[in-house]
């Protein structure tokens, strides 16, 4: 019983100190100076760095769903509505929660054990103590380059996945280019692809938090460093795919 | 007759023109759930004056440092900084205070992804920004120099002696020229040669800056060296407090063992 007690107060502790920490973040980053030099480091780590990565992965779901959607497609006899599946599942789904957990795992991991290993040498103490708010140079600009740069990469991931998914199916069958996105995005309208490409800038805030507040708050050496990455990327992904089930009802409530 | 205003503000000059102390701790008491660590400390440093704090390890010697800078915040008690109370202060109020400290970690602290100069530069980058990257460069080099690490400047903290770690870390808390500096065991981990140099410096710092210090130490002989007030802590008081002499003398079976054994 003491430990069913102690697991809801851990739980509820969590969330408390992560709210906490959230409003010094949003404290900091509405008050000047502000960081721009470390932002735009940091908009290099989280964005330019995790390019490569994030088109890969893009490209490998879009083989992916390619192959798939033929398959199933033929043996219904809709062929024809290859291009608005593969447009459509890309864009909406896949795209922006791949991007998501790439992202979580590259600069989730990153952040939370650069971070951690900060906090237990002191680092970050050492920044405090020379008059400098570390939620404004480390989380703020963190958090911010998450959010900015998650729905550009879900753009290049999304391109990269069409591109490929689009080569896969002409090696079986002919299908150009310009016919595939003509078919692909016939009557599309932003509110069918600005939503989903944007809700990630969400995910982009859920991963730069959890890593921030993880990293921030470790304690113990080496094995609390491995633990605040592990946390990150483990916390980071679940969070972001339960996010993604209410992003996806509001977007269907609000854009539909 | 004077008013309550022209009062209060007559108390807060004599507070600031020197001859009151510059760092004032009262009743200070600090705990970390159960464990209560600072039991109602009580100490001051005046400007140019050196305070070493003495006791054996986990009598709160450093949290009493982190305390003074902000670092941790106190259960109840009082820590005045050049006549300003800070006990209270939330974290984007201790800016202006803490730019007149300057913190020497156990461990220095460096940021292990820049460079030595880099290190030394970040304050100054933060808090000068009026100045010109030349001139940044070189306050750099002479901060540097006055640690005796002029020729180290591009080399990374993980390339360099534990030694030099801490002369960078002292180097870095000067970059602001602090009116307190605060040591946290500036010589554990080193050498005695090492030690002798760290103790010079701190003493040459003192002769040529006049700032208040205080130096948390588990060595005596440095503590002898460079302080002119030892305070020795126990269970998160101050036992007894005075010149090396004073405890020298002292009756007290804590001090006596302590200075026997050390």
């Amino acid at each position: 019983m003491n430990s069913v007690t102690e697991l809801v107060n851990g739980f509820f502790e969590w969330f408390g100190n992560l709210g906490i920490f959230l409003w010094q973040v949003l404290r900091a980053t509405a008050t000047p100076p502000y960081e721009w030099r470390e932002l735009i480091r940091q908009l290099d780590e989280v964005g330019a760095k995790s390019l490569p990565l994030v088109a890969l992965a893009g490209a490998a779901v879009g083989v992916v769903i390619s192959l798939e959607a033929h398959y199933s497609l033929s043996r219904f006899g809709a062929k024809s509505m290859f291009p608005v599946t593969l447009v459509y599942t890309v864009v909406q789904v896949m795209g922006p929660i791949i991007t998501g957990l790439v992202v979580s795992g590259r600069v989730g991991a990153g952040i939370g054990a650069e971070l951690a290993s900060m906090k237990v040498t002191e680092q970050i103490d050492a920044i405090e103590a020379s008059a400098i708010n570390p939620y404004r140079l480390l989380g703020a600009t963190r958090i911010l380059a998450c959010i900015v740069m998650l729905p550009l990469l879900t753009i290049a991931a999304d391109a990269c996945g069409l591109l490929t998914g689009w080569f896969a199916q002409a090696l079986v069958e002919p299908l150009s280019f310009h016919q595939f996105i003509t078919s692909g995005f016939k009557g599309a309208t932003f509110n069918a692809f600005l939503p989903p490409t944007f809700k990630t800038a969400v995910y982009g805030l859920i991963i730069g938090l959890i890593a921030c507040f993880q990293g921030m708050r470790t304690r113990g050496g080496a094995e609390g460093v491995g633990r605040a990455a592990t946390n990150s990327v483990v916390l980071g992904s679940l969070f972001l795919i339960l996010a993604d089930v209410v992003l996806v009802k509001f977007i269907l409530v609000v854009f539909p | 007759m004077s008013t309550a205003y022209e009062i209060a503000t007559e108390q807060e000059e004599v507070k600031r023109d020197g001859s009151a102390p510059f760092v004032a701790v009262d009743n200070l008491r600090k705990s970390f759930g159960s464990r209560m660590v600072l039991n109602g400390i009580t100490l001051s440093v005046g400007r140019g004056e050196t305070l070493a704090v003495l006791g054996r390890s986990g009598t709160g010697k450093s949290v009493l440092l982190r305390l003074i800078i902000g670092l941790e915040r106190p259960d109840s008690g009082s820590i005045c900084i050049h006549g300003q109370e800070i006990a209270g202060l939330a974290l984007d109020q201790m800016g202006d205070i803490r730019m007149k400290m300057g913190f020497l970690f156990q461990h220095a602290a460096l940021y292990d992804s820049l460079t030595v100069a880099e290190n030394v530069a970040f304050p100054l980058e933060h808090h000068r920004k009026e100045m010109s990257s030349s001139d940044r460069a070189g306050r750099v080099r002479e901060l540097l120099a006055e640690v005796g690490l002029e020729r180290d400047l591009d080399k990374m903290p993980s390339d360099i002696s534990g030694g030099m770690q801490k002369r960078v870390g002292l180097a870095r808390a000067l970059a602001l020229e602090p009116e307190l500096l605060l040591l946290d065991e500036p010589t554990a981990g080193l050498d005695p040669i090492s030690s002798g140099e760290i103790d010079d410096l701190i003493l040459k710092l003192q002769r040529e800056r006049q700032m208040a210090s205080i130096v948390v130490t588990h060595d005596l002989h440095s503590a002898r060296t460079i302080a002119n007030r030892l305070a020795l802590l126990d269970r998160g008081n101050v036992v007894i407090e005075g010149k090396y002499e004073d405890l020298d003398r002292s009756k007290i079976e804590f001090v006596k063992e302590f200075l026997k054994l050390s």
